[in-house]
């Protein structure tokens, strides 16, 4: 194969000036400007919402594109645990190169030096930015910010707002970008969709967006477009993400040439609610913060697993000698805390061995025993109670961990109806975040001019695991602090453009492309609903490009996809109409994608002959069982570019040079 | 279970609407509210009708989209929770559920189920936001410490997820719960201080502007608000109010 090597644009000179001195090098564009530029953000997360309200700041004009009803409701919100930052607050020896050094390591020596080290340096300011804006972060009693640790690290400086970690960051930027509404500097477009991007001259100059109230498409001419639309877990079907997350306004990109890196890098969060049966719509994470605390373990006999599935015995009558913790026992260095690939794999495994105890086989303790003897014991302490008794100590224990994991342990409650105040949690991993996305370079442009990719759409970061707590971290990182400069370089061509007109050719062309699309769905009149489709390609994917994966499934998956996907197209059944409110329009058009999508991610898989990160391949794993790279073939990002097929996609590659790092065998023992 | 549904129809803003009954067998009590509707609706598209359109995104009680008005109360019959963190399990067979969309002036339908809550994300431009530039050479994050009780009081505020349950709640279709808890947010913390009594200002005349109703103090909002948020915010923010008519 001709394989092209692809410039990511990183700037010379050493590691922890390259941001500095490119930023001091970058065009400006000046104010006056500004105001002659018009800029698309296509989604309203930490990353859209951030960036839409620093390039209105600045003076650009932003027109913010979101299909949820409010640009608050944006999945970011969901995030529970926390984000990280260099902080050293707890003094406890963090700095920027142990964050660069944990962010590379922790995504298995496959993510881009200058670019993790930059989301380093850029996240001090993310904490100082929005504790500035009013975001209520946890605080110690003294009044000063509060740090829990993470999966994959031996600092603690993540910092957090109980398990709405998220939430609270992004009604933070949902202020800042509301502020800039109310200024007139954004023009927010809600319930709308991007349907594709539009090409003028061989730049990205708009976008074609559907009223998703109205069903009326619409032209959006722009200077430059950005995509903060998120990553693509849903092509799963059942994952943690909304139910409206999706790939579309990605692969459209992707379609009008921009590359998509590592499509295959998937996230298994370790940590969810179990499957309850085939009604199942979506998985329901517990936050990774549970795993400080808590201890994760199965039974060591199989006779005990077996009871507890059927329901004959309880987790309590296990004996402390009878138990299997099994990370603490693989791994001792880091135990409950290694990161989430390393977790989710060896849940899996003692799954596959006979040892998971829910009706299915299919989960794992996660324990607070001890968490509350140890606590109450603190707390005991604390009060100064003299020689409280066993049960008083478990009492405040439980009060601690209340204070710290409440609103997870209510929501565990809610949905599996079972006390973790009493019984340990069962938990299983699921797919969360997806590493991979649109190519991008250092600019965070993507291989079209004038398009560009932020937070989870894009690839740059994480490697081939995200490190717990980064999401965030990056996000906002993108969105306050790097996309609105490096915009700039690209944009200080456009001042003399004048405004882009949406009437061109182009425009029509794209809007026609999208009108046929729509007209072919809606009048297939098949007998399968949507969701039918979506669930059987989710079932392929989980099963043959999941946790694990090996040459001969990816291969039947890759023609299993296909041929559902031509299904789809000849047999799916669209309701109601075209110019009013349809959902089902809205989740067949993404759903569309999705079955490419799934097809690319298998064929990425299928070629990286390695195991790295999130990305397992039977055929390369350690005597141990352990994920084992190939450096020397391997070592670099896999950009896909589209030519009319997914099976024809042509690779291109950028090398990764490990020049601040020595590249090592993952080792969390 | 088997169930009978009732549930409110409306092609759009201009219809007048109504209920229609659904009857539904082999609901799991495992099932999520919702995956009882998807399931619902999954019928309805195979026998060719059109299926009910409702919010939801997340389904994990934290967006704020969903909203449904079941048996009269705003999210269902519990507690703390939204209608996508509700379960089949809190009903019995047999039983008739009506759901029906939050009912207020400020919040047309869209269809069916779905509302329109635009009006809340204007009150927030009108001022539910720190003027603060994203410029990151803010003050150093610990240059101000915040008492412990007063930060946890304010994270507690802001925890509203917008949902709009308050609204459907309150006999006067009143936002007074929603629009306390962005202002007491604020109103806590240190950062919040110097545009606080303009803050409250231009955000309770947004609110009035948007055609919400006055509050009467029923208390009905903070029961029926799946975040618990309390009415205690409404009192502080009667009072900035006050205080910034008098100053003004
Ligand atoms: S105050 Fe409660 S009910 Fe009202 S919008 Fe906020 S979370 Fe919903
Ligand atoms: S769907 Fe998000 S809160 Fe219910």
């Amino acid at each position: 194969m001709n394989i092209e090597m692809i410039d990511s644009k990183i700037p010379e000179g050493p590691l922890k000036d390259k941001w500095t001195s490119h930023k001091s090098k970058i065009n400006l564009v000046n104010p006056a400007n500004k105001r002659l530029i018009d800029v698309i953000m296509v989604g309203t997360g930490l990353a859209g919402s951030s960036a839409a309200a620093s390039l209105a700041e600045m003076g650009y004009n932003v027109k913010a594109f979101c299909f949820q009803d409010s640009p608050r409701r944006a999945h970011s919100i969901a995030a529970q645990g926390g984000i990280n930052a260099a902080k050293n607050y707890q003094n406890d020896g963090d700095s920027v190169y142990r964050l660069f050094y944990d962010t590379i390591k922790g995504g298995d020596y496959r993510s881009r030096e200058a670019n993790v080290h930059r989301l380093a340096e850029v996240s001090t300011s993310i904490i100082d930015q929005c504790v500035a804006q009013g975001v209520p972060f946890a605080r110690e009693y003294g009044g000063l910010l509060d740090n829990r640790s993470f999966g994959g690290v031996q600092v603690s400086r993540t910092f957090y707002a109980k398990g709405q970690t998220g939430q609270q960051l992004l009604l933070g930027a949902y202020s800042a970008l509301s502020r800039q509404i109310s200024k007139g500097k954004v023009e927010m477009c809600t319930r709308h969709e991007m349907m594709d991007v539009v090409m003028v001259d061989g730049k990205c100059r708009g976008i074609i967006a559907r009223n998703l109230v109205t069903g009326e498409l619409e032209r959006h001419a722009a200077h430059a477009v950005v995509l903060a639309s998120g990553g693509y877990g849903n092509v799963f079907f059942l994952s943690t993400n909304a139910m409206g997350s999706n790939v579309s306004a990605s692969w459209k990109a992707h379609k009008k040439g921009a590359f998509m890196a590592n499509p295959s890098f998937t996230q298994i969060h370790p940590t969810c609610i179990p499957v309850s049966g085939e009604h199942q719509s979506k998985l329901t994470l517990m936050s990774e913060s549970l795993r400080n605390d808590g201890r994760i373990w199965v039974p060591a006999k199989k006779d005990d697993a077996e009871g507890i599935r059927n329901g004959s015995i309880k987790a309590s009558e296990i004996a402390e000698d009878d138990r299997d913790y099994y990370l603490e026992r693989r791994y001792p260095a880091f135990g409950n805390l290694v990161p989430r690939d390393v977790a989710s794999r060896a849940a899996k495994e003692r799954c596959d061995a006979g040892f998971g105890v829910n009706e299915t086989g299919e989960a794992v303790f996660l324990d607070y025993a001890s968490a509350f003897e140890r606590y109450g014991k603190t707390e005991a302490s604390i009060r100064g109670l003299k020689s409280p008794s066993a049960a008083e100590i478990i009492v405040l224990g439980k009060q601690v961990v209340k204070a710290k994991y409440g609103n997870l342990f209510d929501m565990y409650k809610q949905i599996a109806a079972d006390d973790p105040y009493e019984t340990p949690m069962k938990i299983y991993p699921a797919v969360h975040y997806t590493m991979g996305g649109l190519w991008v370079d250092y600019n965070l442009m993507t291989s079209v001019p004038g398009l560009y990719a932020t937070g989870e759409a894009n690839f740059s970061d994480h490697g081939a695991n995200r490190l717990g707590a980064s999401a965030l971290m990056q996000g906002l990182a993108d969105g306050y602090f790097v996309l609105p400069y490096t915009i700039g370089d690209y944009l200080s061509n456009d001042i003399r453009t004048g405004e882009i007109s949406p009437d061109s050719p182009e425009f029509e062309l794209a809007e026609k492309e999208v009108k046929e699309r729509i007209d072919a769905l809606m009048n297939n009149n098949g007998t399968r609903t949507v969701d039918d489709f979506h669930r059987r390609l989710g079932r392929i994917m989980w099963n043959k490009c999941g946790m694990s994966r090996n040459a001969e499934d990816l291969k039947s998956a890759i023609e299993e996809i296909r041929v559902l996907r031509q299904e789809f197209w000849a047999d799916v059944r669209v309701p109601g109409a075209i110019d009013e409110f349809n959902p089902e329009l809205d989740k067949a058009m993404r759903v569309s994608d999705f079955l490419e999508l799934g097809e690319l991610m298998c064929i990425d898989a299928l070629d990286r002959e390695e195991s790295c990160g999130g990305h397992f391949r039977e055929e390369h794993q350690t005597p141990e069982g352990e994920a084992l790279r190939h450096d020397e073939e391997f070592a670099f990002v896999s950009a896909w570019e589209f030519t009319g097929d997914p099976k024809e996609s042509r690779l291109h590659r950028e090398d990764l040079a490990f020049e601040n790092i020595e590249v090592k065998q993952r080792s969390y023992k | 279970m088997d169930l009978t549904l009732n549930i409110w129809r409306q092609k759009g803003p201009d219809d007048k609407g109504h209920i229609e009954k659904y009857p539904v067998s082999g609901v799991s009590p495992d099932m999520s509210f919702l995956e009882m509707m998807d399931m619902l609706n999954d019928r309805i598209i195979r026998e060719g009708g059109d299926p009910v359109a409702f919010d939801h995104d997340c389904r994990e009680g934290i967006c704020g989209m969903c909203s449904m008005f079941i048996n009269g109360q705003a999210h269902g019959p519990n507690r703390g929770v939204t209608t996508c963190q509700l379960h089949m399990r809190s009903f019995k067979d047999g039983d008739d559920i009506t759901i029906e969309p939050w009912r207020a002036a400020a919040f047309p339908v869209v269809k069916d189920l779905t509302v329109n809550r635009s009006a809340f994300d204007r009150i927030i431009q009108s001022g539910g936001y720190v003027s603060v530039n994203t410029s990151g050479e803010t003050l150093d994050a610990n240059a101000i410490p915040v008492p412990k009780p007063q930060a946890d009081e304010a994270f507690s505020a802001a925890t509203c997820i917008g949902c709009g349950a308050c609204v459907a709640s309150c006999k006067n279709a009143s936002a007074m719960l929603f629009v306390s808890a962005k202002v007491s947010q604020f109103a806590l913390l240190p950062q919040g201080q110097p545009e606080r009594a303009l803050r409250v200002k231009r955000m309770v005349e947004q609110m009035d502007e948007e055609g919400f109703g006055n509050c009467t103090n029923t208390g009905a909002c903070s029961v029926e608000c799946p975040k618990g948020i309390d009415l205690t915010n409404i009192a502080r923010m009667n009072r900035d109010f006050l205080k910034s008519s008098v100053d003004s």
